[in-house]
This record gives C-alpha cells, sequence and structure tokens, in this order.
C-alpha cells in the first residue's frame, strides 16, 4: 500500500520527519547515554535552578533534569504507542465490522458505540486508571480502552461508505462469506484513512498519558516519564521555572511532532506549485459587433491547469444567437459543453483561464467594460439555470428572497416591488404566489427547476443559458420544462442556449444545434436535418446510437467505438479522427475548420459524410 | 393534539428518543461509580487510612462505607443516598461529598463554559475567514501556513500549556494571578489554557466545512446572480455550515470538560477537577468516585444541550438523525 | 435459465414520517429464458424490487420463487442457495468494482464462489468471462480507475455472470453512461441473451432502451405495477394513462412532436 505523501519535499514534512527521527534516536539511545546520570542523586546540589552543569537545573535529591527527561523519552514513547495500537486494532474491528453483520447486530453494536462516545476519552481512561491501579500498565491498558470508541467510530463510519457502494452490495450477493468481505473488501478500502488517524491518535496518547501521570496515576517512583516529572516539577513553578517547565516542553515537542507528521501524511499540506494565474486578459476590444445579435462569442478557449498539466477543455469555439432562437449545445462528457457555457457566463472557477476574440452581450463588448459594469451587465442580460434544481437552490433560504434579490441588488427594486414580480414570475412558471413562503426541500424536482426558471426571469433577461435543465428530472417532467422554456422563447423572444447531452431531445426541441467533440464545434446545422442530414461521421454516429422506440430490436444499434482524445496530450489533428471510420491521411495531420456547406449548415470534417446517405 | 398525533410529531420522536439515550448513558455512569470503588485493587479503606491504621477504625469505616453488606443492597443504597443526594463522605477529611460538589461545580462550570464560548467565538469567524480566503486553491502559502499553524497548535496538551502561562505571564511578567479564582482576571490564563487546542482543531473543521459549502451548486447560483461577496458568504454560505461547524464544536465539549481535571490542578482552580486530582493523590475513593459521577453526568447533561440547541436552530436535521 | 415469479411483494423503507411502501404488493412472472423490462421515473420503487429479490433489502410481504421454489436471503446459507441462481449488476460505474482489485482478481473471487478452480482453468474462465462481454483479454490486469465507465460495467456483468447464475438482473446499469457508450452495452446484453439464454430483469428509466433488449415490459409507479405487457403490444397499444404518458414524454429523432417546435 503506497501512502499518499503527494509532495515529500515541503518543509514541513521535512520538519515533521526530523522531528520524529530525534524522538526516535532520544527513545534508542536516551537511557543508555544518561540513564545512569538522570538517576544519581546529589545532595549537594538539590533544586538548583539552571547552571552550566545542569543546563535544566536539578531536582529536589539533586538529579539533573535534563538528564531525566531526556532519559524519559523511552517509557513516554512506548507506553502511548502500545496503548494506541491496543486501542487501533481493538476499536477498528469493532468499527469495520459493522459493515458485514446483520442488520439487528449492527444496529446494537452501533448503539454500543454511540454510548461509549458519550463519555470523554480522557475521563474514561481516569476511571479505568483508578479501577486498574495506578501504575504504568494500568495507565496504559485504560488508555488503549479508552481510545477503542474513537476508533470504532472512524472505523464505523469509513466502513458504512464502503458498505454503501455496489461492489460490495455485488460481493454480497455473490455469497462471499463475511471474514472475506471484511478483509478483502472493507479494510483495504479503509487503511488509508484510519493508518493517518492513528498518527495522530499516538500524539493524543502520548499527551493522556503524560496526563495521567501527572495525576498520579501513571507511572510511579521510582520510574518516571514525562508527565511524572512535570507533576514532581509543579510546586517549584513559581521559583524555578525552567525545571519545572522542561518535561512538559518535551510533551509538547512530542506531541506537534505527530501532530505534523499526521498533517504531512494527510497530503493537506501538500505544497502546490502556485496555479499558473496570469492576470485577465488585458482588455483588448472584441472584434466587430454583427448586427441583431443577443450573443456573439468568436474563438473562445477555457484552459484549466490539472495537477498533471494544463487542458484546454474548450478549443476555439465560436457562437452566436439571435433574439428568440433556440440553440442546442449538445454533446457527451468531456465535450467541453458545460465550461462552453460558464465562460459565455463568466462563472468559471478562478483558476480557469479563458480567452477569446469577441465577447459580446446585448451587442455590448463585455471586455471593454470594467468588472463592476461586466457583472451589470450580465446580471441584468442573462440568466443561468443549472443542471440539478435540488442543489441549485439554497436549502436555508425562502424562495422568496432568493427570487428577489436579483432585482433588489442590481436593480435597486423596493421590497414590496420586488415581491410584486416575484408573484408575477412563479405565475409565469405555473407555480402559486405561495410558493413564495417555502423553502427548497418543501417543493419537488420540477417545483425547484421553475423556480430557478422564475429567477432567471426576474431580470427580464435576453438570453437564458439552460444547462442539463432537465437531466436530474423525470421524463415526464422533462417534457413540462422544456415546453415551458419554448413559451417564454415565445413569449419574451429571449433566446435560450440549451445544453445537454440528449441528442433526441435537443433535436426534437431546438431551432438549431451545435454538436460538440473534444472541446470543439464539429457541426451546426437545423435540428430538422439531425435525422437524416448530419454530414459530420460523429454526429451522424451519435445520431444512430440512440435506441429508439422504433428500433429494429434483431440488429445491433451502431456504436462508437475507440475513446475521447487524452486531454493532456492533443493530435495535431482531427479530434475524432481516431475513431472515425472515414479517416485519411489528411485527418491526423491538420484539423479540420468549421466551414459552410450551405447558409444553415456548417461542418468541421474534411471529408463529409454525404448528405443523402443514410448511414444505418 | 391528540395522543397519536403527538407520537408522530417528529420533536416528541427526538426527545424521546434523545431522553432515552441520556437515561442509558447515565445508568453506564451511575454503574461504574458504584463499582469503582469495589473494583480498585486493595482495600481502599485501608488505603486511605494508611497501612497502620487501626483495625477497628478500618471496620468502623468499611461498615460506614457500607462495604461489608450484599452487593446487591449495596447497590440499592448507593442509589437511594444518591436520590436524597447524598454523595458518600471523604475518608480523609469526613466531610460529606455533596458539600464538596456544590462549592465547587459552579467554578468548575464557570471555565469550561468560558473557553466553550471562546472557541466558538474565534472558530466560526476565522474558519469562515480562511475558507473564503483560500477556495478553490487561492493563497497555497496562506493555506500551507494556516495548516502548520493549526495542526501545531491542536498538538498543543492544556496542562502543558496552562503550566507554560503560568510560568511566563504569571510568575514572570506578573500580569496574571498565579492560581485560584479571584476576580476576573484570575479567569483569562485558564480559559486561554482550555480553548486553545479546541480552537485550532473547531477552526480547521469550519474551513473545510466552509469550503465544501463554497463548492455547492447553490453558491454558483449565487454567483451567477452577481450579488456582493458579503451577501454570498454571510447569507447564501454561513447558515448553511453552522449545523455542521456546531455538531462537531458539541463533540469538543466533552473533552473540553474532561481537561478541567488537568488544568485545575495546575491553577490550584477550586473546582471539581482538582478536587478529583487531589483525591486520587490521597486516594480517597469516596471523593474519586462522586466527581467521577458528577463529571460524567455534566458532560452527559450539556451533550444533551447542545443536541436540542441544535435541534432548535436546524430542525430538518434534528428529524432526519430521530 | 431461471423462472422468477412474485407474488405481492411488499417492500418498506423508514420515511421521515414512518416506514413508506416503496415496493406495494408487486405481482410479475419471468418465463425461462426470457427479459423482462422494468420501467419507472425515480421514487417508483424499482431499484428497491431488484434488492429485495437478492436479499439486499429485507421483504416486509409477499414472495419471491424461483423456479417455483420459495427464496429467502435470512442467513449466509440462504444467500449462498439465492446467489447461485441471480445475479445483479448496478448503477453506478464508479464504484461497481473494488478499486484495488485488478479485472483478474475479481473475476477470480466471484468465479471460485462456488468451485475449485486450478491456476490453468482461472485463467482460461477470465478470458472466457472477458470475451462473453466483449472486452479484449487484456485487460484482465487493470485496476478500475485504468477503464473507462462502459468498461466497468462490462466486468460488473462478467463478474455476475461468473457464478452462472439463471436469473441476471440489471438495475439501471447504462444510466451513467454516455449514449455512445450505452448502445455498446445495450448490445452485449442482446448478445449475451442469444448466447447463454439467461433469464433476466433488466431495470431502467430510458424506455427505448429497456423495450430495445426486452421481450416483456412492465410499467411501475408509485410501487406498484401499472401495466405488464409484451414489448410490441406496449408500444403499439398503451393501455394504463400513465404508461401513454410515459410514450410520449420520450424525445425522439424520428417523430417530432406537433406544436412543440414552433417555426
Amino acid at each position: 500500500m503506497s501512502l499518499p505523501i503527494r509532495y515529500p519535499r515541503s518543509p514541513m514534512a521535512w520538519a515533521a520527519a526530523a522531528m520524529l527521527a530525534s524522538l526516535v534516536v532520544l527513545a534508542l539511545a536516551g537511557p543508555l547515554l544518561w540513564g545512569a546520570a538522570a538517576d544519581r542523586p546529589d545532595p549537594t546540589a538539590v533544586l538548583q535552578g539552571p547552571s552550566a552543569a545542569h543546563p535544566f537545573g536539578t531536582d529536589s535529591l539533586g538529579r539533573d533534569v535534563l538528564d531525566r527527561v531526556l532519559t524519559a523519552t523511552r517509557p513516554s514513547l512506548l507506553l502511548a504507542l502500545a496503548a494506541v495500537l491496543l486501542g487501533a486494532t481493538g476499536g477498528i474491528l469493532l468499527g469495520a465490522s459493522t459493515a458485514v453483520v446483520g442488520r439487528r447486530t449492527r444496529r446494537l453494536l452501533a448503539g454500543l458505540i454511540n454510548l461509549l462516545l458519550a463519555f470523554p476519552a480522557l475521563l474514561v481512561a481516569m476511571f479505568l486508571a483508578v479501577v486498574f491501579g495506578a501504575g504504568a500498565g494500568g495507565a496504559m491498558l485504560a488508555l488503549a480502552v479508552s481510545s477503542v470508541p474513537g476508533f470504532a467510530r472512524l472505523a464505523q463510519t469509513l466502513a458504512a461508505a464502503v458498505a454503501g457502494t455496489d461492489h460490495l452490495a455485488s460481493a454480497r450477493v455473490l455469497g462471499l462469506r463475511r471474514h472475506r468481505l471484511l478483509w478483502r473488501h472493507v479494510l483495504p478500502n479503509i487503511a488509508e484513512p484510519l493508518l493517518l488517524s492513528t498518527t495522530t491518535a499516538a500524539g493524543t496518547a502520548l499527551v493522556a498519558l503524560a496526563g495521567l501521570s501527572f495525576l498520579g496515576l501513571g507511572v510511579q517512583p521510582p520510574g518516571y516519564d514525562w508527565g511524572q516529572l512535570l507533576n514532581q516539577g509543579l510546586d517549584r513553578i513559581y521559583a524555578e521555572p525552567l525545571p519545572a517547565l522542561a518535561p512538559g516542553l518535551a510533551v509538547l515537542y512530542a506531541a506537534v511532532a505527530f501532530q505534523l507528521l499526521g498533517e504531512v501524511l494527510a497530503g493537506g499540506v501538500a505544497r502546490r506549485s502556485p496555479a499558473p494565474r496570469t492576470p485577465a486578459a488585458p482588455a483588448s476590444t472584441s472584434g466587430p459587433a454583427a448586427a441583431g445579435l443577443v450573443l456573439q462569442v468568436e474563438d473562445l478557449t477555457v484552459e484549466l491547469p490539472t495537477p498533471d498539466g494544463v487542458i484546454r477543455p474548450v478549443r476555439g469555439v465560436s457562437l452566436s444567437l439571435r433574439p428568440g432562437e433556440i440553440v442546442g449545445l449538445v454533446g457527451e462528457s468531456g465535450s467541453g459543453k458545460s465550461l462552453t457555457a460558464l465562460a459565455v457566463a463568466d462563472l468559471l472557477p478562478d483558476r480557469a483561464r479563458i480567452s477569446r476574440r469577441t465577447h459580446r452581450l446585448l451587442g455590448a463588448d463585455l471586455a471593454a467594460m470594467t468588472p463592476k459594469e461586466r457583472e451589470r451587465h450580465l446580471a441584468t442580460g442573462l440568466a443561468m439555470i443549472f443542471q440539478n434544481p435540488a442543489s441549485a437552490l439554497n436549502p436555508s433560504l425562502r424562495i422568496a428572497t432568493q427570487l428577489t434579490e436579483t432585482v433588489r441588488t442590481h436593480r435597486g427594486a423596493s421590497r414590496a416591488q420586488a415581491l410584486a414580480e416575484a408573484s408575477d414570475a412563479l405565475r409565469r412558471v405555473a407555480l402559486p404566489p405561495a410558493v413564495l413562503r417555502a423553502r427548497p426541500h418543501q417543493l419537488s424536482g420540477g417545483q425547484r427547476q421553475r423556480v430557478m426558471i422564475a429567477a432567471g426571469l426576474m431580470v427580464r433577461p435576453r438570453l437564458i443559458i439552460a444547462d442539463e435543465p432537465t437531466t436530474a428530472l423525470d421524463v415526464t417532467v422533462q417534457r413540462q420544462i422544456t415546453r415551458l422554456l419554448s413559451e417564454i422563447r415565445r413569449d419574451t423572444s429571449a433566446a435560450v442556449l440549451f445544453i445537454s447531452h440528449d441528442v433526441a431531445l435537443v433535436g426534437e426541441f431546438c431551432d438549431r444545434v451545435l454538436v460538440m467533440y473534444a472541446g470543439t464545434i464539429v457541426e451546426s446545422l437545423p435540428a430538422d436535418r439531425l435525422p437524416t442530414g448530419t454530414r459530420h461521421p460523429y454526429t451522424r454516429a451519435l445520431v444512430a446510437s440512440v435506441p429508439d422506440l422504433t428500433a429494429d430490436r434483431d440488429r445491433p444499434l451502431p456504436t462508437v467505438e475507440g475513446a475521447l482524445p487524452e486531454p493532456l496530450a492533443p493530435a495535431p489533428g482531427c479530434p475524432f479522427e481516431p475513431r472515425c471510420p472515414r479517416r485519411r491521411d489528411h485527418c491526423a495531420e491538420e484539423a479540420p475548420p468549421l466551414e459552410d456547406l450551405d447558409a444553415v449548415h456548417r461542418v468541421a470534417c474534411w471529408y463529409p459524410v454525404a448528405a443523402e446517405v443514410f448511414a444505418s | 393534539m391528540s395522543l397519536p398525533h403527538l407520537l408522530r410529531n417528529p420533536w416528541t420522536a427526538f426527545l424521546g428518543r434523545r431522553t432515552a439515550r441520556l437515561l442509558l448513558s447515565l445508568g453506564v455512569v451511575l454503574t461504574a461509580s458504584f463499582a469503582m470503588i469495589r473494583l480498585v485493587p486493595g482495600d481502599p479503606v485501608r488505603a486511605a487510612l494508611g497501612v497502620d491504621a487501626a483495625p477497628a477504625l478500618v471496620a468502623a469505616r468499611r461498615h460506614q462505607l457500607g462495604l461489608d453488606a450484599p452487593f446487591l443492597s449495596q447497590y440499592r443504597d448507593y442509589l437511594s443516598g444518591l436520590a436524597h443526594g447524598d454523595l458518600g463522605t471523604s475518608l480523609v477529611t469526613g466531610t460529606p461529598v455533596a458539600e464538596l460538589v456544590r462549592t465547587r461545580l459552579p467554578a468548575t462550570l464557570e471555565i469550561a463554559g468560558l473557553a466553550f464560548l471562546v472557541t466558538l467565538a474565534v472558530a466560526l469567524p476565522c474558519g469562515l475567514l480562511a475558507a473564503v480566503r483560500t477556495r478553490d486553491g487561492r493563497h497555497p502559502r496562506s493555506e500551507l501556513a494556516f495548516t502548520a499553524l493549526t495542526a501545531g497548535l491542536a498538538g498543543v496538551p492544556d496542562f502543558v500549556l496552562a503550566a507554560g502561562l503560568t510560568a511566563f505571564l504569571a510568575v514572570g511578567l506578573q500580569l496574571f494571578p498565579v492560581a485560584g479564582s479571584a476576580g476576573v482576571e484570575s479567569f483569562v490564563l485558564p480559559v486561554l489554557a482550555l480553548s486553545l487546542a479546541p480552537t485550532a482543531v473547531l477552526v480547521r473543521i469550519v474551513r473545510v466545512e466552509a469550503l465544501k459549502v463554497l463548492s455547492e451548486d447553490y453558491l454558483r447560483t449565487a454567483r451567477s446572480k452577481r450579488l456582493s461577496p458579503a451577501r454570498r458568504y454571510l447569507l447564501h454560505a454561513a447558515p448553511n455550515m453552522a449545523t455542521a461547524a456546531l455538531t462537531v464544536a458539541g463533540s469538543l465539549l466533552p473533552a473540553l470538560i474532561a481537561g478541567t481535571v488537568l488544568v485545575e490542578k495546575v491553577f490550584a482552580w477550586p473546582g471539581i477537577g482538582s478536587a478529583l486530582a487531589q483525591s486520587v493523590v490521597t486516594q480517597d475513593y469516596p471523593v474519586v468516585q462522586a466527581m467521577v459521577l458528577i463529571l460524567g453526568t455534566t458532560v452527559l447533561l450539556a451533550g444533551l444541550l447542545v443536541d436540542v440547541l441544535l435541534a432548535l436552530l436546524d430542525p430538518r436535521s434534528a428529524i432526519r438523525e430521530s | 435459465m431461471t423462472a422468477l415469479r412474485l407474488t405481492d411483494l411488499t417492500v418498506r423503507h423508514h420515511g421521515p414520517r414512518g416506514p413508506v411502501a416503496a415496493v406495494d404488493g408487486v405481482s410479475l412472472e419471468i418465463p425461462p429464458g426470457t427479459t423482462l423490462g422494468l420501467v419507472g421515473e425515480s421514487g417508483s420503487g424499482k431499484s428497491s424490487l431488484a434488492r429485495a429479490i437478492v436479499g439486499l433489502t429485507p421483504v416486509h410481504g409477499g414472495r419471491v420463487l424461483l423456479d417455483g421454489r420459495e427464496v429467502r436471503a435470512r442467513t449466509v446459507g440462504d444467500r449462498r442457495r439465492l446467489g447461485r441462481l441471480v445475479q445483479i449488476v448496478l448503477q453506478d460505474p464508479d464504484t461497481a468494482l473494488d478499486p484495488r482489485m485488478t479485472v483478474r482478481q475479481t473475476l477470480v473471487e466471484a468465479a471460485t464462489v462456488f468451485h475449485r478452480l486450478d491456476r490453468p482453468a482461472r485463467a482460461e474462465r477470465v478470458g472466457d468471462l472477458l470475451e462473453l462481454v466483449g472486452l479484449n483479454p487484456r485487460f484482465a490486469d487493470r485496476l478500475p480507475r485504468q477503464l473507462s465507465g462502459g468498461q466497468r460495467q462490462r466486468v460488473a456483468v462478467a463478474r455476475a455472470l461468473a457464478v452462472e447464475p439463471g436469473l441476471l438482473i440489471a438495475d439501471e446499469i447504462t444510466s451513467a453512461l454516455d449514449v455512445s457508450v450505452q448502445a455498446s452495452v445495450l448490445n452485449t446484453i442482446r448478445d449475451l441473451q442469444q448466447r447463454l439464454g439467461l433469464s433476466m430483469l433488466f431495470i431502467g428509466h430510458n424506455l427505448p432502451a429497456v423495450c430495445y433488449v426486452s421481450d416483456a415490459v412492465a410499467v411501475m409507479r408509485h410501487g406498484r405495477i401499472v401495466e405488464t405487457a409484451p414489448t410490441e403490444a406496449l408500444l403499439r397499444d398503451p393501455r394504463h394513462p400513465y404508461t401513454r404518458t410515459l410514450l410520449a414524454s420520450v424525445p425522439s429523432l424520428r417523430t417530432s412532436l406537433p406544436g412543440e417546435r414552433p417555426s
């Protein structure tokens, strides 16, 4: 098993490793080097402060405090590690077994873990240490037992996540026996996080053990560990702070070492190369405005830094929408269609880099605006509708707030006026005004998506970008939503950019369709040409692979063999070339541009399929 | 409301389940504290009175503690004693333990409560700020510093910190009283010692929770509406992370209460914890027993309080739980 | 080849306000060697039905009969007897396979649950299973993360087939896949039906995909079966209004609905 140390060279990793190594060395060598001196009383040098001979002073018998602290490393570490290993083993087995036992046993175990977790580990450890009798062994056992519930809960949570996976369900149905499920399928998949928390728990155990000894419940004289040394020196803290604090500093050092180690193992402090962040593209003004366009985007490219390098999921996309037009942007996962939509709405994550030659909304050049103007223009000019209405609405705010906040922010509408408009918007999407008082969880999926549309309508947008608005909805509700968007388009003559993976839906409901593949638009055509008039081999294959209610069940469905090109290493030629049945040498050398076939049909292919041949 | 209706009410169900859990846990505490004095190795009476105590005195004390009665009747007597407010008698001083609890419990509740409030007051805003600053991979240096600092601080043991604070701020600079409870300024060091590590733990969790919320779809919706950052973070993000953050905060409270034992010992704070620490040393088991019982009960009641408050704050999640 | 018969099957879940019947007295039958499609929208109870048959969800009422014999899944022994007859493939390609096991390990584990196999026999079996689901044998030593979603679902199908069940339940196995990948998985399913003569319960919300692989289709809504008919009959002459609504809602490239596209 490989540990998730992704960036082992960060300064923190070095610090943690060095601290841990020093502890190990001290634990091994300490008693050999200083053990004798630590036990040698010196009646002439009792309770001294720091001096050259005794850097941390001496104790009440004249023994050197520094020697004693260094020697105590071994018992302090060993006892803590033993306690953690015992506690972790017990707790993990108890917790992980909840994933493979029957329902009743699982409830019982979960109840037991809950019950035990109600008590803080330190209190349980103190109680048990008293019961077991003061001493190193008793304290260690007490600590081990007291850490069982915590480990059990963690293992239970992690194992529950594994238990919910399809592969564990399949393994059960296969009839695998419980011990095999546990050892083969559950434990290996939760080992890494458990190992991490065991590391951190070692630090906690060390502190707790010191605490028990500090209370007089742990190591007993003449033996000593850090906690006991701290206890012995505490009374002197008012007179000589340093000898009193020295063992405390040792505990602190070890505790921080384990904490940092856990942190480094978790990769939480991974030193990231600062994301290459170019300043916002210099406001080079857009190309000339074409008359009568709601949206005009030319040569849009999006770059995203990933851990393995920069990828370009959108490459040179151009699109334009006229008022009252519904344009479908269709593509499979990884085609870049959603990023294109986000880029158009200027909503890409910060780390994404975007470049485009032209970006005009309602004829106004977004590149030439100040950020504030741009925000305002986008807020009032376009509305976004997202895929999952269950998560796109804020669960803790009333619908009224979520509907009215845009006009109140950007138009300075009064509360009463905004609420009146919100009622109108709800009526427009066939919802009663009572919905204003509701919270999202009280609505059905279809109602939520209507609310999202109503929120978009509040600003009276000229452009509505709908990113897979029906994918999360049932097919009967999907039909209602597309019908609603059609009506809105008819009544307000807003343009709609409809993004979807469903070529059948797009073909049925849009005027014009843009087909995306691997970050580029490969074909742009009127929607009614989709069934038989497609010219790009990819579009044709995509359309053919959709099963139809009338499909001949005795013939196999046409498929597209192969996979999307590797995003990190795009080849120079046509992105579809490796999967294309019609490819020729030229296709691998140069990517075809999107060129006009006729006034309404454009295709990016060197050898387009003939229009009249219907491949099937 | 009719009875069946009442039973189906999610609130009734929640409170019912929660009370049942509390009673079960209380039963565990009672039994454990009762069993403790019978389980300790050796003779607790002789341990407290010393090896050369007169046998007659030992027998008298054993009788007084009821240790010579049959086991079950001991348990019954213990419970009925508790019901009458009788927590036993100290073996060392001979005073009733109930008196000790009455005088000392408030001091412990004060520092534990204050430390908890300080933890919340610091961790919630700092965590949100840290999340906003480091969201989406921004400011990697700040993130590194934040993670390293909080990891380090989370590892600082409260009693070591307490000793350090005493040495430097109380003895060295003489800014605060070294020990005991006298006036407002005597609270500063114990509360600081108790709250530092929980704050560091909580601030990390709050940041993670806040980052989770900041990457939610509804924050993208808020961004698409071009709302101001203040509105996005305070109105759209903060309420949605409150439940998760406060749930974790609540789970820190028991450990914080248990931590008072060690910290009170350092500051000689006149609370339950220092009484427990001292009675452990003198092997005064009736006192240890009562203090464990009181601390355990306090922890359980604090847990109940937190759960009820959370349920009031976010009824939906409470109902989901039950 | 196994015949499945459900009589009055009921499955309840705990809702926020008491138990909810996810499956409400469902009776249906799959004759040996045929495929029954089960369509329904989200929350209609079709997955609960599937999981109840294989014992992943407790049954609260009614009976599950395989080849005329009632089966239950109380003990591990029951479950193993059941597992020889029925296997299931689930929806999510991301968690369908144990991320730490290679394809070979996954398939060998499944193939050796009921049979002892020596080393050469194992290798041969793995090759056969991969060939059966249309995967290249060189995939055997890959980990799930090195496979695409469609390939993972094929391996999951191969794992289910490794115990040679008489009935295969496919629960939304193509829902998370792209259409072009879905098409090739559907082709594989058709191929398996013809080659192995399996009985199959094919569950989905995509009506055309379900119809493509099914001999008969059952329509489920709110935990009940509202209509069952041979596929052709259902498409030609749907009886229940809900079935008609479903059919009318399916977007299609071949038939454009009037009024939907104003010109």
